[in-house]
């Protein structure tokens, strides 16, 4: 090979190089741009709220709305925290929620279990049936549910805001899944290592289906925490159990009628939630894309 | 320590049988090989032995007692599985104490035994490991020591080599036979590898379509196989089969495409008995000689290091493989041949149940 035809190709190489490299920056700048304009969509309402939590009531009317509180209002909080009763709101959403999630895990194991280790009869129709509740709306059953409720005396009870969501289609569904994942020869070593069936499932089979509990937690737990139309049905007068999204509407309806407070309410009421997200994205995002990727 | 036996085992799955009538008995401190291609019945036969498949009939024997009815834990086999089946949670020593908790040991023996155990595999500095930090002989290791840590009365082995890279299988046959060895234990080693099978076995039991082909020491069935399929499934090649008539009724010659083979001196009487016959003979039985009795073509000359494998066509249809040391002169392909037989190393088989007539041994 000639010298020169060596250097051509060298700078070809080298124009080859720089264009890949450019094309590879000019990507990532789209992909960023569209990345922050999604979070600003998503982002901005809950910043907006936070911000005008924390305007006077006078600045709320203001258009455009101010973007950043110059004298922050924080006594609204205190407002929402004692004069609308936020705190006993927030325990009865803490009690709901826990006794929602933790009915679905137990009952979501147990069943996904049973789908995915099991003989029995009739398994493959039963499992049908129970992924056809995931298509039935939750309002086609709130009438029945709200007459069965009643009929056992618990309207106004934690037992009537929670019985109802303690086994979910969509849980067992995961778990399932989930189980499905675990080598058969894993389940016949534990066998012959003397671990019978509820030994393997504690000792085993959950530890490694983690990531697919903590998501079911965290599904659960967002779905038991805004929960409206169900605690509105079947909770009464008095914040005996009246959750904090209830709490929240009661908020307008009060004296402490204000935007402001009702907001610094809102606040209060996604502060956990956002605890949650942050501490769980992991696997909340780990869940999303199960099976995406082989 | 015990003995394990089937007797009459059979197993279906979906009304077709796995494992037919399976008899075979597995002496105490034995190891035996259950040797056959995939899906022919081993390792479902091992698999009745541990309790985790129920024999549709016939019984499962392991100490003198009828254990169709014990369940797995209670008939203290331990099992090496092909994938290991290491608890992927669990840490090295974790995984090998997992029987010893199940079984109420205390936590100063649990470690001690552990850590014993260890020592003798090599395993001391992996203890603090996950499996998946393992290297393929390294989980090996760890599946044999989570099964010798209980001391159970047999070892069933479920291909336990077939995920290891060549060199390091060699060296785990070797070890897992000492190991056996220094133990004692009554041991079943499932594996569709004969070279396995011959080196690591007391006795090797092969089936086909779950049939008990033929059982013995590994010298007994590749000399003398009981039928077509031992013959050709031991031997790497396995033996060279041709179609074969015999001349005269207590024939010592059969004729073969492309020429004729001998056929000992006691020959072969049963030429009016069967419709068809075939001869069977080693590749290491055949030589290249200008005096053979066989005429072929040359298609392929393998060479694998010490010895030399030429495969060539009998007549139209029939192929047959030599093995040459590697020294000897190597013809090129396409070469016109003749092949001598060595005298009394040709098997003869009936063509059509493929059993065994006669020949040496």
């Amino acid at each position: 090979m000639r010298p020169d035809s060596r250097n051509g190709s060298g700078e070809r190489g080298s124009r080859c190089r720089r264009g890949r490299a450019s094309r590879r920056r000019r990507r990532l700048a789209a992909r960023y741009t569209l990345l922050t304009i999604g979070a600003l969509v998503v982002l901005a309402p809950l910043y907006l709220t936070f911000v005008s939590s924390l305007l006077p009531p006078s600045a709320l009317a203001e258009r455009p709305p101010p973007l950043f509180p110059l004298d922050p209002q924080w006594h609204d909080y205190v407002i929402a925290w004692t004069q609308g009763d936020l705190g006993v709101y927030l325990r009865n959403s803490a009690i709901q929620t826990g006794i929602i999630v933790c009915g679905q895990l137990v009952t979501s194991v147990l069943a996904g279990y049973a789908f995915a280790f099991l003989r029995f009869p009739f398994k493959r129709a039963l499992f049908v049936v129970f992924l056809a509740t995931l298509m039935i709306p939750f309002e086609v059953t709130l009438v029945t549910n709200t007459q069965t409720i009643s009929e056992l005396g618990w309207y106004n009870t934690f037992a009537g805001l929670t019985v109802p969501f303690l086994a979910t289609g969509v849980g067992t569904f995961l778990l399932r899944q989930a189980f499905l994942q675990i080598p058969r020869d894993l389940r016949e070593a534990a066998t012959l290592d003397g671990y019978g069936r509820l030994r393997f499932l504690l000792r085993i089979a959950l530890p490694l289906a983690r990531p697919a509990l903590a998501a079911l937690g965290v599904f659960s737990f967002l779905a038991a925490w805004n929960q409206y139309l169900w605690p509105l049905v079947v909770t009464g007068s008095g914040n005996g159990v009246r959750t904090v999204q209830i709490g929240l509407k009661l908020l307008q309806g009060t004296e402490v009628s204000r935007t402001d407070v009702a907001l610094a309410g809102t606040v209060i009421a996604v502060l956990p939630l956002l605890v949650l997200l942050v501490v769980f994205q992991k696997q909340l995002v780990r869940s999303l894309t199960a099976g995406a990727v082989k | 320590m015990a003995d394990v036996a089937f007797r009459g085992a059979t197993k279906r799955f979906d009304r077709r049988p796995a494992v037919e009538h399976l008899d075979l008995e597995v002496a105490d401190g034995e190891l035996l090989v259950l040797l056959g291609p995939s899906g022919c019945g081993k390792t479902t036969a091992l698999r009745m032995v541990a309790g985790l498949e129920e024999p549709d009939e016939g019984e499962i024997v392991i100490g003198g007692r009828v254990v169709n009815d014990v369940e797995p834990k209670d008939r203290d086999v331990a099992m090496v599985f092909q994938s290991y089946a290491l608890y992927p949670h669990l840490n090295v020593e974790r995984n090998i104490e997992f029987p010893l908790r199940r079984r109420g040991v205390d936590a100063q023996r649990r470690r001690q035994t552990v850590h014993e155990v260890a020592a003798s595999l090599g395993l001391q500095e992996l203890l603090a490991r996950k499996p998946r930090e393992l290297s393929g002989g390294q989980r090996q290791r760890v599946a044999l020591a989570r099964a010798i840590v209980r001391q159970p009365r047999a070892f069933l082995m479920d291909e336990p080599l077939s995920n290891l890279d060549a060199a390091l299988r060699l060296q785990t046959r070797a070890d897992i036979v000492a190991l056996q060895a220094r133990l004692g234990t009554t041991t079943l080693y499932v594996t569709h590898d004969q070279v396995e099978a011959m080196t690591m076995g007391h006795r090797i039991a092969v089936l086909d379509h779950g049939v008990l082909q033929q059982v013995g020491p590994p010298h007994a069935l590749y000399d003398r196989p009981a039928n077509l399929f031992v013959a050709k499934f031991l031997g790497s090649p396995g033996m060279n089969v041709l179609p074969a008539t015999l001349e005269g009724t207590a024939a010592h010659v059969a004729r073969v495409d492309g020429g004729h083979v001998p056929l000992g001196d006691d020959g072969v009487a049963a030429s009016g008995q069967v419709a068809s016959l075939a001869v069977g003979v080693r590749p290491e039985h055949l030589a290249l000689s200008p005096s053979g009795t066989l005429e072929a073509k040359v298609l392929l000359v393998e060479l694998l290091g010490a010895d030399v494998h030429v495969l060539c066509q009998l007549g139209h249809q029939t192929k047959l493989v030599v093995r040459q040391d590697a020294s000897a002169p190597r013809p090129a392909i396409g070469d016109g041949v003749r092949i001598a037989v060595a005298r009394g190393s040709v098997h003869v088989f009936t063509g059509e149940s493929g059993g065994r007539l006669g020949g040496p041994g």
